[in-house]
């Protein structure tokens, strides 16, 4: 049975090309397909009869019960059969009713076959999941071919309508399912619900929920709005979906829960009920409907709430003849669908009031429709008289028993009459010539071939209406019972059945002939208290709400970002927070700490208070280095180093771009006050506080890093700490930063540059710059010569000689290959003693910094060797390198291998894999700087001096 | 043990740095974030709990080293503060020089304010019956679309 469905869904992907390629004769082998399937699962009609059933099991995730568990019963294999007949028939019918022109055709087929696969999934299915699994899978589909013509907004309204009631359903259903689970411990429904269930709140709680599922598919009250909406959907989708199989799984659903949840307190009385004010509502609305299909749609509603009606009564007799019935129907109402179809196709209208000489003109279709219409209907000797019968002979028997059988024997004649008298006014509104109407005319040629589908659908159910021997005992055998209980016949004498059927048909003929009489109520206000406009009014509700919180949320202004962010963490943190410890608190760990905070807290709010660029600048570089002083004091010599490093280099970077600005900071906030600003940051940063001193109070298990002592020397042969941390220990956050520093050296440079990285500008080159220094010193010998200024740097004499400092130019020139040196010293020292690659190369960076400060951009150009970009390549890559060589030797990435050369006299020395890493994090500062200089600096002093050409006024000013 | 002289320092410069950041110039945005990141430095280094001597092995004993762990995180975190504050500097710089006459404010995002004037066009719109009457199946190809949402 696995295989079936396989081989189906794989049809439905083949037929995609094939339906491209040959058009209407496409569809043939997909209808072929559905056919051949039903033709071997009835070869297992014989190991049915043998056992009871067949069944198959493949492991799927067993640990959650989740196993594709098939099974197949009398009951299982009517409705598999029920699914592909229909299905390949009506397929079949869909090749021709289509366009020729309409390039949508693959994709219908393709979703179409998609659907009947899925479809007997659900019907075979054993397991719960899996049956939820397919559920899911009709609903999805369903979801896309009532949306077929997406071009439509109605069409795509009513997709998303079904599959937002649909899935409500089916996600109830899946906590019903699992709650079933946990209450039995049994996941097979084929064993779950053969017996009663045991009645526990959490079982009834779980069938409800299952239910919730069976009515929101079957469209039964107050769900059953979807379904007249869905006749959006091409005609053969409506046929198929929504009379065949989708609405049937609902049914299905209580067909296998009813005898073992028949006991559970309102199982019976809830689906009765429902199931009768759909039945009356849906034949109300359908007896008010001029278009053809949509009458059809709300008869589907009224049918399908008189079948859950007779399916929710726990008495055999009744339940054999709801499940004839629900055949009966399935047979009935399907070709009423194609026929509405080929009326469409033929006359391009569904209107009853612009049809007319229909019938005398096409009779084979006025035959298959009057016999259509008079099997649901109840006519004899059609299936549907049989079914009718054997249903009011059922509860007739029972009706002394209960009142609710009482009650259900009163509705379905009620509800019978209507059925009678929408099916009277769907074949007078049709076929009938009428004499106010001129004859339709026909609008487009259509295949006789659409014809063949509706009335092999009659002769079915023509057939079967003298086939009451065999009926009989499928009708038991589908629900289980040993013994034949239904006494069908055609004819059983003029007894009280045959007599209320007479009743019932004569006054439903009656009120449909009186309803074409009268106009029909279909006002706006009408629309408006149904339950399609409550759903939208839900819907459009959220919608709204979301919308209107969005609205109020996003106004676009960053201020208002924040402060929201930050308003969210006080307001958490405030009402999550629950008795807490403190630490023990101390004033104060080192006497140095006084001075340095106040520094920090008196520079911090000056800063806040600022509103000169320059100033604030300065004001936060102090907290920086108040930080260094602190981190000098409190043993950690590497983050002094780095951080004061850091500030430095932040300081220049700042001076470069805000030299350009308006010295004065112009903020005018008006979204949030400033008050507001200040009550939220002082909230949010006492928070933080707080949390601080809670957090290091909850430390319960010892320091991580009490063993990186001992790690750091024996593993990572090194010293520093902190250093063998950053390169061995946890280097793959290391690695993470370099990722970054790249990212942003690479922004930087591409925000200023725009177009390229700016590494092939041209620039001085060493050779040239050398040679005119050599020239200038040449002259700087020679007595003689007027221009005896000294050239100190490379590019010197590029700057205009008001900008020149001739004491920087020398300091730089005495400095400069200095401060190169220490940073290669940090740099290899780093492991044992404070420094290290990011030391090392924000060093040179600053050394870089004093070059460019001094000599301008043409001299940052010609001191350097190495583009940035190429820098920060190299370093990333050699850090990558050494992340990775240790994977080829079968070892975790980053592992250190270390080389101990014995250097005799001079020691030993340990050259690790680490060190190149380190060498990796120093050529990735170093591009990040000389990144900032080239980007921030020279370029920005390229554009100025360009703008400063174009624009000659403000130059002379 | 914790320093409350640190935690105080801490919190003001914490509740400076938001301030600043709740501004609409770029230039305080980013020296309110500066400090932001010097307060969550700080606040990292005191959860080193106590402290010590440099954690550099030697003759010491190792249980009076400060704690190497927070360091190394800090270490990492200053170098990434510089990073993005370049980046941010360079951004203040792109934005002044397209527009000079807004220096390096951070304008409030016209598309975001219209979401609240776009209600009606975001939300789906209800089927009525009429327009399941109306939707003809057979139709010229071009009348059969209508206005995407």
């Amino acid at each position: 049975m696995a295989l079936v469905v396989s081989l189906l869904f794989l049809g439905s992907i083949l037929s995609f090309p094939i339906v491209k390629r040959f058009g209407a004769r496409g569809f043939l082998p997909g209808s072929a397909l559905l056919l051949i399937s039903a033709v071997w699962l009835l070869t297992k009609i014989s190991q049915i009869k043998q056992f009871g059933y067949v069944k198959e099991t493949y492991s799927w995730i067993p640990e959650i019960g989740l196993n594709l568990s098939f099974y197949a019963d009398p009951l299982r294999l009517s409705f598999a059969t029920l699914t592909l007949v229909a299905g390949a028939i009506i397929l079949f019918y869909s090749g021709w009713y289509f366009d020729k022109k309409d390039e949508s055709r693959a994709r219908f087929s393709s979703l179409f076959i998609s659907f009947a696969a899925a479809m007997l999934g659900l019907v075979l299915a054993d397991n719960l999941y899996l049956f939820f699994v397919f559920w899911e899978a009709t609903t999805v589909l369903s979801f896309l071919l009532i949306g077929h013509k997406y071009k439509i907004r109605a069409s795509r309204s009513a997709s998303i309508q079904a599959l937002v009631v649909t899935t409500f359903g089916g996600l109830a259903m899946l906590v019903g399912i699992v709650l079933l689970h946990i209450s039995t411990g049994q996941t097979l429904i084929s064993t779950l619900f053969r017996f009663d269930l045991e009645v526990s709140g959490l079982a009834i709680v779980a069938i409800f929920l299952v239910l919730l599922g069976a009515l929101t598919k079957s469209a039964i009250f107050p769900f059953h709005f979807w379904l007249p909406d869905a006749m959006a959907a091409p005609t053969p989708v409506s046929a198929y979906l929504h009379a065949a199989a989708m609405v049937k799984a609902g049914i299905l659903l209580v067909i296998y829960l009813t005898p073992a949840a028949a006991s559970f307190p309102g199982y019976t009385v809830t689906l009765v009920i429902l199931g009768a004010i759909t039945m009356l509502w849906g034949g109300y609305r359908s007896l008010n409907q001029y278009d053809l299909k949509l009458m059809m749609a709300h008869s589907t509603v009224s049918q399908l709430g008189m079948l859950m009606m007779l399916l929710a009564i726990p008495h055999d007799a009744v339940r054999q003849a709801g499940l004839l019935l629900t055949f009966a129907h399935a047979v009935s109402k399907a070709p009423l669908f194609l026929i509405v179809g080929i009326i469409d196709h033929h006359f391009g209208t569904r209107d009853i009031r612009e049809l007319s000489m229909v019938g005398r003109r096409y009779p084979l279709l006025a035959i298959a429709g009057v016999g259509a219409a008079g099997s649901l209907a109840g006519l004899m000797p059609l299936i549907g008289f049989l079914a009718k019968e054997s249903a009011l002979n059922s509860l007739l028997s029972y009706s002394g028993s209960s009142t609710i059988v009482m009650f259900t024997l009163i509705a379905f004649i009620v509800g019978s009459a209507l059925t009678a008298a929408y099916m009277t006014r769907f074949v007078l509104g049709s076929f009938s010539k009428k004499n106010d109407v001129p004859p339709t005319p026909t609008s487009r040629k259509s295949s006789s071939l659409l014809l063949v589908a509706p009335l092999t659908f009659v002769s079915i159910a023509l057939a079967a209406g003298f086939l009451s021997t065999f009926l009989e005992p499928w009708a038991a055998a589908m629900s289980g019972s040993t013994e034949t209980t239904l006494k069908l016949g055609l004819w059983h004498g003029f007894s009280v059945e045959l007599q209320i059927t007479l009743a019932v048909l004569i006054v439903g003929i009656l009120l449909g002939m009186l309803s074409l009489r009268l106009k029909s109520i279909r006002s706006q206000r009408f629309e408006n208290i149904s339950f399609s406009h409550g759903y939208w009014r839900l819907t459009h509700t959220f919608d709204l709400v979301a919308v209107r919180v969005t609205a109020i949320a996003q106004r676009g202004s960053l201020p208002w970002y924040l402060g929201i962010i930050l308003a969210v963490v006080i307001a958490t943190q405030v009402l999550t927070e629950t008795a807490f410890e403190l630490p023990q608190m101390t004033f104060l760990q080192h006497p140095a700490e006084v001075p340095i905070a106040i520094l920090i807290v008196l520079a911090s709010i000056r800063a806040a208070q600022s509103t000169t660029r320059f100033k604030s600048v300065v004001l936060v570089g102090v907290t920086g280095y108040a930080l260094v002083a602190l981190f000098v004091m409190l043993g950690a010599p590497d983050l002094a180093i780095t951080q004061a490093l850091v500030e430095t280099m932040t300081l220049i970077t700042f001076i470069l771009v805000i030299r350009k600005l308006p010295i004065k900071i112009v903020s005018n906030m008006k979204i949030v006050p400033k008050l507001v600003r200040i009550i939220i940051s002082i909230a949010a940063a006492v928070i933080i506080g707080a949390l601080a001193a809670v957090s290091l109070a909850a430390r319960q298990a010892p320091k991580i890093s009490d063993a990186f002592a001992e790690l750091a020397y024996k593993f990572g042969h090194g010293l520093n700490i902190v250093n063998v941390t950053l390169v061995d220990i946890r280097a793959w956050d290391t690695m993470g930063e370099l990722s970054v520093v790249v990212a942003a050296a690479t922004g930087v440079a591409s925000l200023i540059f725009i177009v390229s990285r700016g590494d092939n500008l041209p620039k001085m080159s060493r050779k040239d710059a050398r040679s005119r220094v050599q020239k200038q010193l040449m002259r700087v010998l020679d007595p003689e010569d007027e221009t005896r200024k000294s050239e100190w740097l490379l590019a010197g004499n590029t700057l205009q000689p008001q900008r020149r400092s001739i004491i920087l130019e020398v300091v730089v020139r005495l400095i400069f290959h200095a401060l190169m040196l220490l940073s290669i010293y940090l740099l290899l020292v780093g492991h044992n003693a404070p420094g290290g690659g990011f030391a090392g190369g924000l060093v040179a960076g600053l050394a870089l910094s004093a070059r460019y400060l001094a000599g301008g951009r043409h001299e940052l150009g010609a001191t350097t060797v190495i583009d940035a970009g190429r820098l920060l390549g190299v370093g990333l890559l050699l850090a990558t390198v050494t992340a990775l060589t240790p994977l080829f030797f079968g070892e975790a990435a980053l592992t250190s291998r270390w080389l101990e050369i014995n250097l005799g006299f001079l020691g030993q020395l340990d050259l690790g894999t680490s060190t190149i890493f380190d060498i990796g994090v120093y050529a990735v500062v170093v591009g990040l700087a000389l990144d900032v200089l080239r980007s921030l600096g020279a370029q920005i002093d390229e554009n100025e001096e360009n703008r400063l050409e174009e624009q000659p006024e403000v130059q002379s000013r | 043990m914790m320093s409350v002289v640190l935690l105080i320092a801490m919190v003001v410069m914490y509740a400076s740095g938001f301030y600043l950041m709740m501004d609409r110039s770029l230039t305080r945005i980013l020296l309110g974030f500066i400090l932001a990141g010097n307060a969550t430095n700080l606040l990292i280094f005191m959860m080193s709990g106590s402290f010590g001597k440099a954690p550099i092995v030697g003759n010491d004993d190792t249980r009076d080293y400060s704690d190497p762990l927070p360091q190394a995180f800090i270490l990492t975190a200053i170098v990434i503060t510089f990073g993005i504050t370049a980046f941010i500097l360079a951004l203040m710089y792109r934005s002044w020089f397209l527009d000079k006459a807004n220096e390096d404010t951070v304008l409030v995002d016209e598309e975001d304010k219209e979401i609240a004037l776009t209600t009606e066009t975001i939300t789906l719109e209800e089927v009525l019956d009429t327009e399941v009457e109306q939707s003809h199946e057979f139709q010229d190809s071009d009348s059969e679309t209508d206005s995407a949402v």
